[in-house]
Order: structure tokens, then C-alpha cells, then sequence
């Protein structure tokens, strides 16, 4: 019995030791994005890995989603005899929610793991050490950049994720199914505000910044083996999406 | 130049170094050998700050690095350059983009500048050229001679060699010892190797040093350090093969 309580001791420790760790790892970060040399390139070069390369995979996404929104929708308004109403429950379930999350979960599969890998590689073949002897700060040279293209890419994927999305349910709901276009965008106008819209980014700077510092922080820790590595990156996937969930929740219980 | 005391480091609970005392000798080439797994590396890393002892004293030149961070420790590293046992290339990027990498990063240089000073960096390793290939393009030596291309650049007043010539045919091993003494003579640098190529590092060092429990077992010139009467250094430095020469390899 005290063996068992002894472990969860231990295992209880190491979590919040862990978790310490990751909160200083960013805070690091942080430090080192605002003092000199500032490395643009360095943030166009992630924000083009991040933002551009994922604009298909989140155009495709978004796409359907709005498609299969618009399909469930119609069928369920047309129950209440408002169809009309349609437009601005895509849009609406598209800004606040479906848009920042499904686009952040997008960007964790396809460039989160990617980072979590890279970073990884570079600790296992003593790439991040040599950085480390020739005076370069990995943490302003490799992570920052990344946090901040995170930040910045995000928010943007999910503005053309919900464009995309309104005009993915917009074919389905109008061109398909016959709902009234006026209808479809009218109500879109009225039902959506700006405080929806602020919630999205707001949502989608944080669900970037989560998928940078968790997929950095497993790839820079990552143990020195490709079993530690493969791990590090599924550790990074999962965590990041949990949190994205997790996170999501309390947002939208403060926002609301 | 570089002076370590009473080192002491544990790596997952094992001890590792056990009271390290080493003193490099400045503008020399000296080598660490000892058997796998008695922590040549680990106290390469040492060193350069890469690693930080439990206990003990690293000294460069007059500076106290082993609780120094950040900047402080930066403005020590910028007198070193090290050569990994991968080469530790950045896979990204070009041989030339990374030769040219600590100048453009480091001295913030640009332009024709960069280009003839890589140039000349790859021609003086033999890889004039070669600029254009990506490391996986590149054959191990040839990372090795990049690599070096690399630490030399910045004209380091210190090297650090790891292992520079693992997993290398005997040819190429030589040819790359060969090319790290040219370097350091013409450079008169402060070289330190961790190497296994017994008996090729009696011919090319001027010092040799042996990691033994933790500890320096010996220290001594090259040509003195074959003469030892420990008998398991002697057992140690004998299974290699006939003890080279001094200068059997250069000249």
C-alpha cells in the first residue's frame, strides 16, 4: 500500500516538474523573441510551412464541413419550417467553434508533427548542440519563430476555413437544396456579430500558440532514440489536440 | 587555456566522470582516448558548456563556465568551433549555407564576403565545389570535411573534435586525421579529440590523454605517452595494432 502510494507520489511529482518545465520553455521563448537579432526571415519561413502548406488540407476541410452542416441543417430547420434559417447556423457554428477547431486540428496533424519531428531530428543529430556551440540560441533561433508563425498562421487558416466552410454550406443549402440565396446570406448578416467573430481569433491565436509550444517542447525534449522520437510526435498530437479541446471549452464558457 | 578540476558528472544515476583533472595545453593538439561508454564525449560537452558538472570547476581561460548561462556563456563559446561525430550539419541547408551559417548569424555578414570566405573555407577541406549539395547528398567523409569547413570559418582560437573519423573507411579516417593536422598547424588552434584510431593519434597528436574510471589515467606527449609502464594502458594502446610513429602520418 505504501509502495502504490509512493508511485503516485512520484508519478505526481514528475508532472508538475513537467509542467514547470513547458511553462518555462515558453516563457523562455518569449524572452528570447524580443531581444536582438530579430530573425524575420526565420518567421516567414515557418509562417510559410505552417499558414501556406496547410491552406489546402484546410480549404478541403473546411469545404465538407460546411457542406455537411448545411446537409444536417436543412433537414433539421426543415422541420420547424425555417430553412431560412440555415445561413446563419453554418455561419454561426462555423466562427465560434467548428472553424477554430476543426482548422487548429488540421494544423496539429499536418504541421505540428512535422515541427515535433524536425525539432527532434535536429536533437538527435546533435544539430540543436551545434547551434548551441556556435553562440546561437536554439531557443530565439529555432522555437521563437515557430511561436510566433503558430500565432500568426492560425488565425488566418481559420478566417479562410470559415469562408470556405459558409460557402461550402452555401453550395449544398442554395445550389442543392433549393433554400433562397437571400434567405441563406441575409440571415447570416443579421444572426452573425462582431463578438463572434473577435471569439474565433481570439480562439485560433491561442489554439496556435498551444500547437507551436507543445510540438516544439516534445521535439526539443525528445529522448535520443527514433522509438523517442516516433513517441515525442504522437505525444505532441495528442496532447496539442486534448488541449485544443480542453481549452476550447473554458473560452467558450468565459465568451459566452 | 582550457583547465577542468575535480570533475564530476552522473548521467541517469551512473557516475560518469569521477573527479576529472585535465589541463589542455594551448595551440596543441591533444587526444582523449578510453574504452566506449567512459565518457570522452561527455567530457568534450564539458568543456563548451553543453553539459554542466555536479561537481567541479571548468575554466576557460580566466572565466568559470560551469554556472554561467545565457549571454555570458555565449561570449565564451564564440572562442570555440566543434566538429560532432555526425557532422551535425543542418540537413536544410546547403553545404555552402552552412558554412556560411555562423558568419551570416554570428557576424551578420553578407554578401561577396560570405562567398569567398566559404569558398575558401570548402577549397582548403577539399570540397571546392561541392557547395551546392545538401548533406544528404554527401558521403560520410565528406560531412566530416563540411563539418570542419564549418568549425573553421570562424577562425576559432579552440576546436573540439568528437570522434571525427567513426564510421570511416581506414583511407578516409587518415585522410580526414591528415586534414585536421594541416588545419591546426596552419591555424595554430587549440584542438582537443575525443578519438578510438589507435595507433593513428600517436602520429598526430601532440598530447595524449586516457579516461579511465572517471578519471585522467595519464596524461603525457604522444611519443612519451607509448612508453607508459601501466600495464592496462599499455594493453589499452597495444590491442590497436603496431604503435605508430610520431609524425608518421604528416610529413
Amino acid at each position: 500500500m505504501t509502495n502504490v502510494i509512493e508511485q503516485l507520489g512520484v508519478r505526481a511529482i514528475l508532472r508538475i516538474q513537467e509542467m514547470g518545465r513547458m511553462l518555462l520553455f515558453v516563457l523562455s521563448a518569449c524572452a528570447w523573441l524580443v531581444r536582438p537579432p530579430f530573425r524575420f526571415h526565420q518567421i516567414m519561413k515557418q509562417l510559410h510551412f505552417i499558414g501556406y502548406k496547410s491552406v489546402f488540407v484546410v480549404v478541403l476541410t473546411a469545404g465538407f464541413t460546411g457542406m455537411v452542416l448545411a446537409l444536417q441543417g436543412y433537414y433539421s430547420l426543415r422541420k420547424f419550417g425555417s430553412e431560412g434559417l440555415l445561413g446563419s447556423a453554418v455561419a454561426l457554428s462555423m466562427i465560434r467553434e467548428l472553424g477554430p477547431v476543426l482548422a487548429a486540428l488540421m494544423v496539429t496533424a499536418r504541421a505540428g508533427s512535422a515541427m515535433t519531428a524536425e525539432i527532434g531530428i535536429m536533437r538527435i543529430t546533435e544539430q540543436i548542440d551545434a547551434l548551441d556551440t556556435m553562440a546561437i540560441n536554439p531557443m530565439q533561433y529555432l522555437i521563437a519563430p515557430k511561436l510566433v508563425a503558430g500565432v500568426i498562421g492560425v488565425p488566418l487558416l481559420v478566417a479562410i476555413f470559415d469562408v470556405v466552410g459558409i460557402y461550402g454550406g452555401s453550395l449544398v443549402g442554395v445550389d442543392l437544396l433549393g433554400v433562397s440565396e437571400g434567405a441563406y446570406w441575409n440571415s447570416i448578416e443579421s444572426a452573425v456579430e462582431w463578438k463572434d467573430i473577435y471569439g474565433g481569433i481570439l480562439k485560433s491565436i491561442s489554439f496556435g500558440l498551444i500547437i507551436s509550444w507543445i510540438c516544439c517542447y516534445k521535439g526539443f525534449y525528445t529522448r535520443q532514440s527514433a522509438e523517442g522520437l516516433g513517441s515525442a510526435t504522437t505525444e505532441a498530437v495528442v496532447l496539442s489536440s486534448v488541449l485544443i479541446l480542453v481549452w476550447d471549452y473554458f473560452l467558450t464558457s468565459v465568451l459566452l | 587555456m582550457i583547465k577542468l578540476v575535480g570533475v564530476e558528472k552522473k548521467l541517469g544515476g551512473q557516475p560518469v566522470l569521477q573527479g576529472v583533472d585535465l589541463s589542455i595545453p594551448v595551440g596543441k593538439l591533444t587526444t582523449i582516448i578510453g574504452r566506449s561508454g567512459e565518457g570522452k564525449s561527455v567530457l568534450l560537452k564539458h568543456m563548451i558548456g553543453l553539459m554542466q558538472p555536479d561537481r567541479g570547476e571548468v575554466w576557460v581561460g580566466d572565466v568559470e563556465i560551469s554556472r554561467l548561462s545565457g549571454t555570458r556563456l555565449n561570449d565564451v563559446r564564440k572562442r570555440f568551433a566543434m566538429l560532432f561525430q555526425g557532422a551535425a550539419l543542418f540537413d536544410s541547408l546547403s553545404v555552402f549555407e552552412n558554412v556560411a551559417f555562423p558568419l551570416r548569424e554570428k557576424l551578420r555578414m553578407k554578401g561577396s564576403a560570405v562567398t569567398k570566405r566559404v569558398e575558401e573555407k570548402l577549397g582548403e577541406v577539399g570540397l571546392a565545389g561541392m557547395g551546392h549539395k545538401f548533406p544528404a547528398e554527401l558521403s560520410g567523409g565528406m560531412r566530416k570535411r563540411a563539418g570542419l569547413a564549418r568549425a573553421l570559418v570562424m577562425e576559432p582560437e579552440i576546436i573540439l573534435f568528437d570522434e571525427p573519423t567513426t564510421g570511416l573507411d581506414p583511407l578516409m579516417a587518415k585522410s580526414i586525421h591528415d586534414l585536421i593536422v594541416t588545419m591546426q598547424r596552419r591555424f595554430g588552434f587549440t584542438a582537443v579529440m575525443v578519438s578510438h584510431e589507435i595507433p593513428e593519434i600517436f602520429g598526430i597528436s601532440d598530447w595524449v590523454a586516457i579516461l579511465r574510471k572517471g578519471k585522467i589515467a595519464l596524461m603525457a606527449p604522444a611519443a612519451e605517452f607509448q612508453r607508459t609502464t601501466d600495464p592496462e594502458i599499455h594493453e589499452f594502446i597495444s590491442v590497436g595494432g603496431t604503435v605508430a610513429l610520431p609524425g608518421s602520418l604528416v610529413g
